[in-house]
């Protein structure tokens, strides 16, 4: 019986281990557990139906097909170093960590293996620059993106002047919750308003004190970094001293459902950033009839339409799109890693396109270049409808301010090339 | 038959007073160490490296530093993860602020470094015992995390508060940074665990370890003979620190290349060590070798043999993981309160007794 059961381990090991041939290879680090699973889970959920739907409606990418290796990370960094060790060897094309922690270890790592990263709004802000970090992209937007479109909103509700007001920014002791303070501190500089940092601390569901000093401090603006567990925590708090809901804005990874609904119609006004609409998508619909109704739905199904499965979708299409630019440049269907960075390079997203794959205007348009990494940075505000229980756009996508954010990216990706000994240059 | 005393004839205090007296725990020994040094380093690949031998060879780094602690001297220590943070922190400033010194050296002065603060924080020891010393280290976790997140010196004002090892070698091999081969990985963990090993396992059957033992079985009898309490308990904490000091500095810089304090060197990673040590078995060097490849080995074993295997969601086998790690250490505490050493002593002498055992 033992022997029986070593062997079938050891045959599965051989299996899994074995390269597959004309397979396009994805893994999906996601993470269905611990405090961060409530947004990692639409996400990866979208990710996957995404690809899901290509190989059940188009034959795969170009007539290769899609095999998704999942990889729960927990997001934790320990985890997501194992899972991209024992994903890498099956081939895999492109990652997409969903964590800036661990973006910030697979940035060498990929680079010295040479498989691209794309980390959608998170993970490095400079790696937008790309003759520094060859192999990583963060287009559409990033978190310096985030921090100037939230600005650009408020200069736009004020009259074009924030002199004197105060802004508080709560955020995610952590990578993450870290990376916008540097942009809000020039932009606080230029603008004259003052700014508070008030730090949240992994997981996040300690944040009494810091609501406590929100109140005392009275500042016009919340500014918040969130989350997981952290989002609900901070509406329930912003709630409970009645915070003015409508001057309340989390960025992109602090605005979907499961933040607002824990604490009902007290979180009615809520604003968070996004990055990709969320309406009605024909694409939708096609998920639902042709991979949920074959059994195919990854996780149990539910999610379908919620803002974080929407830009789980949204990754996933601009990878697959990436892969077939990487299949039309080379000609061949079955792509490399190192192809699949060239695609991604010469990767163009419009509106045409988006509405042919059945999403019409679920991001803005933009382009990839060598030098330029990070796409066009745009996002919406969009606000929470509580008794409609829908997150509504108030605004088209917002263009963020590039002559704060452009010296700063230069600055700090320069400051790596340094410390990494790279010599800036395209591939 | 083979493992006995019998027939292995000692003829010096020297011969008698060696670690291994049974002949085949020698030959176990050396060949353990044959294969350690001259087989794994020639067919370990990344996977085995960064999933496997590289976190197991650094936790038992730690679980040796804490169970001088905790097993031998009896201060019971929830601050390892805090200490393994002063490790990495002292390293990665004393990597970047002197890059032409040897990496080797900084782990060294970083182990240093974390012995001097594990001291400092020891001295709350000499008036406080048990569960209330255990608070007073909880209080040094949160402080050296908070610490290492608040001050921007220590991460070099770096606007993530990420710390990135940069790329360092050893007689012109990267050990360090993203081009490290595994093999190179490996081997400088193998060679700091082995010398940590040999040192602590010396200590302990010393004068110093004998004066832990006798200050963790009864402290006032301990003073009472002669053991200076001062000195004992302070050189248990600043040796612990060292050892944990010098993983934390392998853990940053050799395994994960970058880390975030408050995530990688949480309360988590102290508990991590100390369920380690009491599922290897408290005073006891083996044992943390035994706990240390018993909690990184079992959460990948049920990994491959859930998710790879039988097919499982992903979700599922980590919850499953949770359960079983959880329900194992409480089976381990009811059935086995010594731990997998005292299992593995029980074993050996059976094996003496063989074939009449009593």
């Amino acid at each position: 019986m033992k022997m029986k059961t070593l062997a079938a381990m050891a045959i599965g090991a051989t299996m899994a281990a074995a390269p597959a041939m004309a397979e396009l290879v994805i893994p999906d680090l996601s993470y269905r557990t611990g405090p961060y699973a409530a947004g990692g889970t639409p996400f990866s959920d979208g990710y996957q139906d995404y690809f899901n739907l290509l190989n059940a409606r188009d034959g795969g990418i170009g007539g290769e097909a899609v095999r998704i290796v999942e990889c729960e990370t927990g997001y934790n960094t320990e985890k997501g170093v194992e899972c991209y060790e024992s994903t890498k060897g099956e081939g895999a094309l492109i990652y997409q960590p969903l964590s800036t922690g661990i973006t910030y270890q697979l940035i060498p790592k990929a680079t010295a293996d040479e498989i691209p990263i794309h980390t959608m709004g998170y993970g490095r802000t400079s790696a937008a620059n790309g003759e520094v970090f060859n192999w990583v992209f963060n287009y559409p937007a990033n978190y310096w993106d985030a921090a100037s479109v939230a600005v650009n909103y408020l200069l736009d509700e004020n009259g074009g002047s924030l002199d004197g007001k105060k802004i508080a920014l709560v955020y995610h002791n952590s990578a993450y919750g870290k990376e916008p303070i540097r942009t809000l501190e020039a932009l606080s500089e230029m603008h004259g308003f003052t700014l508070s940092q008030l730090a949240v601390d992994h997981p996040g569901q300690e944040q009494k004190s810091q609501w406590l000093q929100i109140r005392r401090e009275r500042p016009d603006y919340v500014l918040m970094w969130g989350w997981g567990v952290m989002n609900q925590v901070a509406v329930q708090e912003a709630a409970n001293i009645n915070f003015p809901m409508e001057n309340f804005i989390g960025n992109w990874w602090a605005g979907a459902e499961h933040d607002v609904t824990p604490a009902g119609a007290a979180a009615n006004g809520y604003k968070s950033l996004n990055m990709n609409r969320v309406v009605d998508y024909p694409v939708l619909e096609e998920i639902k009839s042709q991979v949920h109704e074959a059994g195919n739905a990854a996780g149990d199904g539910s999610n379908v339409g919620k803002v974080l499965y929407v830009r789980g979708m949204y990754a996933a299409m601009l990878a697959a799109e990436a892969i077939a630019k990487a299949q039309e440049i080379h000609g061949v269907s079955a792509v490399t890693p190192a192809m699949v960075r060239d695609g991604m390079e010469a990767l163009e997203i419009t509106n045409a396109r988006m509405a042919e794959l059945g999403m019409e205007g679920i991001g803005p348009e933009f382009s990839v270049s060598c030098q330029d990494h990070g796409g066009a940075g745009q996002g919406l505000v969009q606000q929470w409808n509580a008794s409609a229980g829908t997150w509504e756009p108030l605004t088209d996508f917002i263009s963020p301010d590039d002559s704060v954010i452009a010296p700063l990216v230069a600055e700090d990706s320069a400051a790596f090339a340094a410390e990494s000994n790279i010599t800036p240059g395209c591939l | 038959m083979l493992y006995r005393e019998a027939g292995d004839f000692k003829t010096s205090y020297h011969a008698d007073n060696q670690t291994f007296p049974i002949k085949f725990d020698r030959i176990g020994f050396w060949i353990t160490m044959a294969i350690a040094f001259l087989v794994i380093p020639f067919v370990i690949n990344d996977y085995w490296a960064n999933a496997i031998f590289v976190p197991f060879l650094i936790y038992a780094i730690a679980a040796i530093g804490l169970n001088i602690l905790t097993g031998y001297c009896g201060q019971v220590s929830l601050g390892t993860g805090g200490f393994m943070a002063v490790g990495a922190y002292a390293c990665y400033k004393l990597m970047t602020a002197f890059p032409d010194v040897s990496i080797v050296i900084h782990i060294i002065l970083a182990g240093g470094i974390t012995a001097a603060v594990g001291a400092a924080f020891g001295l709350p020891s000499l008036r406080i015992k048990g569960f209330y010393l255990a608070v007073a280290t909880l209080a040094a976790q949160f402080f050296l995390v908070w610490l290492f997140n608040k001050v921007s010196w220590f991460y070099n004002y770096s606007a993530s508060g990420q710390i990135n090892a940069p790329e360092r070698f050893v007689a012109g091999v990267a050990v360090t940074g993203p081009n490290t081969a595994p093999w190179a990985q490996y081997m400088i963990c193998l060679v700091f665990l082995t010398v940590c090993a040999l040192i602590a396992r010396n200590l302990t059957r010393g004068t110093v370890g004998r004066s832990w033992m006798a200050i963790r079985d009864m402290d006032i009898a301990a003073e009472i003979i002669g053991v200076n309490p001062l000195k004992a308990k302070l050189t248990a904490f600043a040796v612990s620190s060292f050892f944990v000091g010098i993983s934390g500095a392998l853990f940053f810089s050799v395994y994960l290349g970058a880390v975030e304090v408050g995530e990688a060197f949480g309360i988590q990673k102290s508990f991590l060590v100390l369920f380690m040590i009491i599922i290897g078995g408290l005073g006891s060097i083996f044992g943390c070798f035994a706990g240390a490849a018993f909690l990184v080995l079992l959460p990948v074993a049920l990994k491959v043999l859930g998710v790879d295997v039988l097919g499982w969601p992903t979700d599922l086998v980590a919850h499953l993981n949770l359960v079983i790690v959880g329900a194992l250490i409480m089976f381990f505490l009811i059935k086995e309160p010594h731990g997998l050493a005292q299992l593995w002593r029980l074993a050996k002498e059976k094996l003496r007794l063989w074939p009449f055992p009593y």
